[in-house]
């Protein structure tokens, strides 16, 4: 297929009242839903009231969502200590069904949902589905995993709600997706953005692209960069979109970005955003970098007061050119938790990623090693060198590595041992991409 | 008939076993090796080769996802006379050619090395108006069998 470029581009808009309401509408509506939050959690949830307490705060105190800092935070520890179902605000019966994090950072997290719960993140999926120029018309192949993992759950209930065909691949299998992909006439899919790579450079491999009626693609649940994004929709001749979400709030779809790829819009209406200095807690000026922290206003299951996602971005509000009033949400800059201090310097694997690619001549595929020798950290790049660079000449090689530790250098500010490796040596994930491998033993 | 051959260039990752793979995987599917040099450097190595069928040898490794290319070098016959080598090297430095690296292999009572360089064409050229021999593709190919 071929990509639409924004000026051509249709704007679909599944609920122009919400997805288009004034500030002053929106911050009405979501005081109305604060303040009902807050009086059900500290009525039925334990955690909160104790909280609550400690800090003097009483539901009767929130009037409207300018009170919002006087709520406490939530932390995913929390959840943890508090597992499986210890912060539940509705009776035991009323769980329609859990979903839970992949565990990647950690033990466990679950998360229970009420029936409405589901129906709530089935439309807001349904909404970003829309967003992507897709409609009751389309087919759209999943491949995020089904399981506890929210992807494959979460999309297959937006495309539900839209009244879409689902294709119920999950992960894994690659040849299966492509054969699928073609023979049910998929026209858009949905996956992690490093499996959406893999797969459209198998389909370059089999020389399937042209047969594909795929227009768009649907890729979120961990970081990618701009150019990670045009490389996607060189290949394959589509659009993509950014799709976020965490399950501790509901799944994919808290926010999603649009055409004109200028933030991620956050559906408020649901999912209340703040964006945090991580330090002193006070709220970021728009286009400030800080910690994303939410607070659901219609969670019935597992409510939850200013959740630190430990996602740094940065928000920014008014009108985007597709003509939603919802705010937006910057590209992550990485996690609190992802981001390594090498020597006193914070480094993110985005801005690897992103200095790696603009190079033009390695593979975005790179994983990153911190080692620490004679005390001193010690940070290896292993990237992957394309055929078309390789050169039977050492010397041209070794310019290229020497070229690769410059630009790292420049980007990261701390010097990084280059290590070329084969092509598809580095391990393509089905799942969240491993970037970084810590072997410090910092105990 | 062509007086520049095609290397084999392939990359190899230092790792247990590699080379090992690369050169069990030309030997299954009959493609013999004339000659070959191997370069090491702190993470990778380089093997060059000159085999029967270097079309081939490449379709194999790139199926088996090894990174591989054809380079065009020339093949120079030499003599067992000390300092034939010298003087050719002498007429292709007279000829402003840059040599990037070399190896030699033995065939039956002569010796052959293979030469890369900046300008494959002129190596050829400097080499035959001087009285030195070089290898045709397909002699080059079969040579030692």
């Amino acid at each position: 297929m071929t990509a639409i470029p924004k000026e051509q581009w249709k704007e679909r808009i599944r609920d122009p009242k919400i997805e288009c309401a004034s500030r002053d509408e929106m911050t009405a509506l979501q005081s109305e839903r604060l303040v009902e939050t807050v009086k059900r959690v500290y009525e039925n949830v334990e955690f909160y009231r104790k909280k609550m307490d400690d800090l003097g705060v009483l539901p009767g105190d929130i009037k409207g969502i300018e009170d919002i800092g006087k709520l406490p935070f939530t932390t995913k520890e929390d959840l943890r200590d508090h597992y499986p179902f210890k912060l539940l605000a509705v009776p035991n019966e009323r769980i329609a069904r859990v979903q839970g994090t992949s565990g990647t950072t950690g033990k466990l997290t679950v998360v229970p949902y009420t029936q409405r719960d589901v129906d709530i993140w089935g439309e807001c999926v349904a909404r970003a589905l829309t967003m992507a120029g897709l409609t009751k018309e389309d087919r759209i192949h999943i491949c995020y995993g089904y399981g506890l993992f929210t992807g494959g759950m979460g999309l297959d209930l937006g495309v539900q709600a839209l009244g879409a065909m689902a294709i119920p691949m999950s992960s894994g299998n690659t040849k299966r997706q492509m054969t699928c992909m073609e023979d049910f006439e998929a026209t858009a899919f949905a996956c992690t953005p490093s499996y959406a790579l893999h797969l459209a450079e198998s389909m370059v491999e089999e020389g399937v692209v042209d047969r594909l009626k795929i227009r768009a693609g649907i890729h979120g649940a961990e970081p990618w960069t701009q150019e990670m994004r045009k490389k996607i929709e060189s290949i394959l001749h589509i659009n993509c979109f950014d799709i976020y979400g965490l399950c501790e709030i509901s799944g994919p779809g808290v926010a999603m970005d649009c055409i004109h790829q200028k933030g991620l819009h956050v559906y408020e209406d649901y999912f209340y955003p703040e964006v945090l200095n991580p330090v002193t807690h006070e709220a970021c000026a728009d286009g400030e970098t800080g910690e994303l922290v939410f607070t659901t206003l219609m969670k019935e299951a597992l409510p939850l007061l200013r959740y630190r996602t430990k996602d740094l971005t940065d928000i920014t509000h008014g009108t985007c050119d597709c003509g939603r009033t919802l705010p937006r949400i910057s590209k992550f800059r990485g996690r609190t938790d992802d981001m390594k201090v090498i020597r006193g310097v914070n480094v993110f694997p985005t801005q690897v990623e992103t200095a790696l690619l603009a190079m033009g001549t390695v593979a975005p595929h790179y994983l990153l090693i911190v080692e620490r020798e004679n005390n001193l950290d010690v940070l290896t790049v292993m990237v992957e060198v394309d055929e078309h660079y390789f050169s039977d000449e050492i010397r041209k090689l070794d310019e290229l590595k020497t070229k690769v530790g410059n630009v790292l250098k420049a980007a990261l500010g701390v010097s990084v041992r280059v290590k070329l490796v084969e092509p598809k040596t580095i391990e393509r994930s089905e799942g969240k991409a491993k970037r970084v491998i810590d072997k410090r033993d910092l105990s | 008939m062509s007086k520049t051959i095609k290397q084999l260039s392939v990359f190899i990752e230092n790792r247990e076993g590699r080379l090992n793979e690369v050169l069990g995987l030309l030997g299954k599917n009959d493609v013999n090796i004339v000659a070959l040099s191997l370069a090491d450097t702190e993470d990778f190595g380089m093997l060059r080769m000159i085999v029967s069928d270097p079309e081939k040898g490449r379709e194999i490794l790139k199926s088996a996802e090894i990174t591989a290319k054809l380079t065009e070098v020339v093949a120079m016959q030499v003599s067992h006379a000390s300092g034939s080598l010298a003087k050719a090297m002498e007429k292709i430095v007279d000829g402003n050619i840059n040599i990037e690296y070399m190896y030699a292999f033995a065939n039956g009572d002569a010796a052959s090395v293979i030469l890369k360089s900046d300008n494959p064409q002129k190596v050829v050229e400097i080499l035959e108006t001087n009285g030195f021999k070089v290898w045709e593709a397909d002699e080059a190919y079969k040579a030692n069998q």
